[in-house]
């Protein structure tokens, strides 16, 4: 048995172990470098991977002398409704899809899907042509409303996969009461899908938050800036960097969504999943 | 469902239909352009730096998924044991995956800073260099870094999803091969990996189009540099498009993408099909 037991923790423990500190060094690294004072860093006598002295100035610095708040609260604002209003669309055409036989629902199913793998590097340059002329650089609108074109191909795809696992029947017999189509959905199809509409609420919050390049073009004066955005653009000065505040930055930028999704890992997994398992 | 398909046809499909009048004019920012055919295009084709960006592009979406999957796969596999605090784990190790990209290319930027680089310390300390190791100073060490940043950030997508498919093997059948006198290499290759395979395909598929299509990780760790060698697509187009201000040569650099991007796509949609 101690053998058995000694056998396991080579195979599972020691291979574990690796590839804990293979994934996880970076953030390790940017958290003790956010702690320590900046000529710390130029002292290569320290041991750079330990904080010989601790120090928030780092964090100070972010919120008193950069944009750090304002690019918080824009982040979290545009991450909100847009993901309010791709669920909300989302909901109907993966209800309509799953349930309404119309002409060419199949062929629309398979469209939707192939429009999710369309990548936001192929339309960036016409669609910054697109925002100038609706006047939108600089403005919410700007993401609230291009962030949906990359969340309601994958969230309707999902929402559709769960509104076709439940059974017709019950939403047959309410219709024989005399429920509209609405009233089906809002009563009894959205109650059992809660946690199809809770992956997808939380999939298309995560990557509005790491949007990076639409946020890189439309948004480009200081206090409209999203996090990653601001980070990487204000924070990284060409003659000095400050490399806590910059790692402090990164890591407080990041630990909304590791928050969230540690919190919903079960329901994250599923629809990280669903089109691979389910296909 | 029209709310939804207003959007996505204002800003999905009409963008893709201008950025394809764009490619074929002489278009700059605050300059409308004329109609000059594919000439966009036939410049491009001889281009040294769009050479080196599409050999870039390739490397860095093709060499890279062999990796991911071997290493997600290896992931998966110890996950898929009775392990202490899996939860915990399991939450820790999605995190490449999950937090911005551009946020934790930061870290790597500056683990592969010239002066910085806690890489050279270490070797430093060891006797097995003499001075720091400048990471991003050249073009194959810069493009080893970069796929090395891609491949971490990929693993924990691979073996997830990997997981996902272990975790629908059942125990039985194990038991039953290892009764027929299957060893353990045996059982892998006969019951755990045709289970899996699929997922495999799957995840690789979709790893080659997002990676194909990235921006921000080349973006922060060296904008394309040094001397434009390490640019994909995406930033290339980026640094003509917008930087150096030329809309219609960028638009093309991009929709150069696309019938790779498509061919891919169609070989996915075909695969998930085949496997319904």
């Amino acid at each position: 048995m101690v053998g058995s037991e000694k056998h396991k923790s080579l195979q599972v423990y020691v291979p574990l172990a690796v590839y804990m500190v293979l994934l996880l060094f970076p953030f390790y690294w940017m958290t003790i470098v956010s702690f320590k004072p900046t000529t710390d860093l130029f002292k290569t006598e320290l041991n750079p991977f330990w904080v010989q002295r601790f120090t928030l100035e780092n964090y100070l610095y972010l919120f008193e002398s950069t944009e750090f708040s304002s690019w918080l609260i824009n982040t979290l604002i545009i991450s909100v409704v847009s993901t309010a209003l791709s669920i909300f669309c989302s909901i109907c055409i993966g209800y309509a899809l799953a349930r309404l036989r119309f002409p060419g629902s199949n062929f629309m199913g398979i469209g939707i899907f192939l429009v999710y793998l369309v990548p936001p590097t192929l339309l960036f340059i016409p669609m910054a042509q697109v925002i100038a002329a609706l006047n939108l650089f600089n403005t919410y609108w700007s993401l609230i409303l291009t962030y949906p074109t990359q969340l309601i191909p994958f969230a309707s795809w999902l929402l559709m996969g769960y509104f076709q696992t439940i059974p017709k029947e019950i939403e047959e017999s309410a219709l024989m009461d005399g429920c509209s189509r609405i009233q089906i959905l809002i009563r009894i199809v959205l109650p059992l899908s809660v946690p199809g509409i809770l992956s997808a609420v939380i999939f298309s919050f995560t990557l509005c938050w790491n949007e990076f390049l639409y946020a890189l073009i439309f948004m480009s004066s200081g206090a409209m800036k999203t996090i990653p955005v601001g980070t990487v653009s204000d924070l990284i000065k060409a003659d000095t960097l400050f490399w806590g505040s910059l790692m402090a930055s990164a890591l407080l930028g990041s630990v909304p969504v590791a928050f969230i999704y540690s919190f919903f890992v079960k329901y994250y997994v599923s629809g990280l999943t669903a089109s691979a398992v389910k296909g | 469902m029209l709310p939804g398909l207003t959007l996505l046809g204002v800003f999905l499909a009409y963008p893709f239909f201008l950025g394809i009048w764009l490619s074929l004019t002489d278009t700059r920012i605050g300059m409308p352009g004329e109609y000059i055919g594919l000439w966009n295009y036939i410049d491009l084709l001889e281009d040294e730096i769009f050479h080196q960006t599409a050999w870039n592009t390739m490397i860095y979406a093709l060499v890279t998924v062999p990796f991911k999957g071997l290493m997600g796969l290896g992931l998966a596999l110890v996950l898929n044991n009775h392990i202490r605090f899996s939860n915990p784990i399991r939450a820790f190790v999605m995190l490449p995956w999950i937090v911005p990209t551009a946020l934790s290319s930061l870290g790597w930027f500056m683990i592969f800073d010239p002066v910085f680089s806690p890489i050279s310390w270490l070797m430093t300390k060891m006797g097995l260099i003499e001075s720091n190791i400048n990471f991003l100073g050249d073009q194959v060490m810069a493009v080893t870094a970069i796929c090395w940043v891609n491949i971490w950030r990929g693993i924990p997508f691979f073996g997830i999803s990997i997981l996902a498919g272990l975790q629908a093997v059942s125990q039985e059948l194990h038991e039953a091969a290892a009764i027929d006198g299957a060893n353990k290499f045996d059982r892998f290759v006969h019951v755990t990996f045709p289970h899996v395979k699929g997922i495999l395909m799957i995840s690789s598929l979709l790893s080659v189009i997002w990676t194909f299509a990235d921006f921000q990780l080349i973006y922060v760790m060296t904008k394309g540099g040094p001397a434009n060698q390490t640019h994909i697509f995406g930033t290339y187009a980026y640094q003509v498009g917008l930087s150096a201000t030329e809309i219609g040569m960028g638009a093309a650099i991009t929709l150069y993408m696309f019938p790779i991007l498509a061919l891919f796509s169609i070989i996915l949609l075909r695969y998930m099909r085949k496997q319904q």
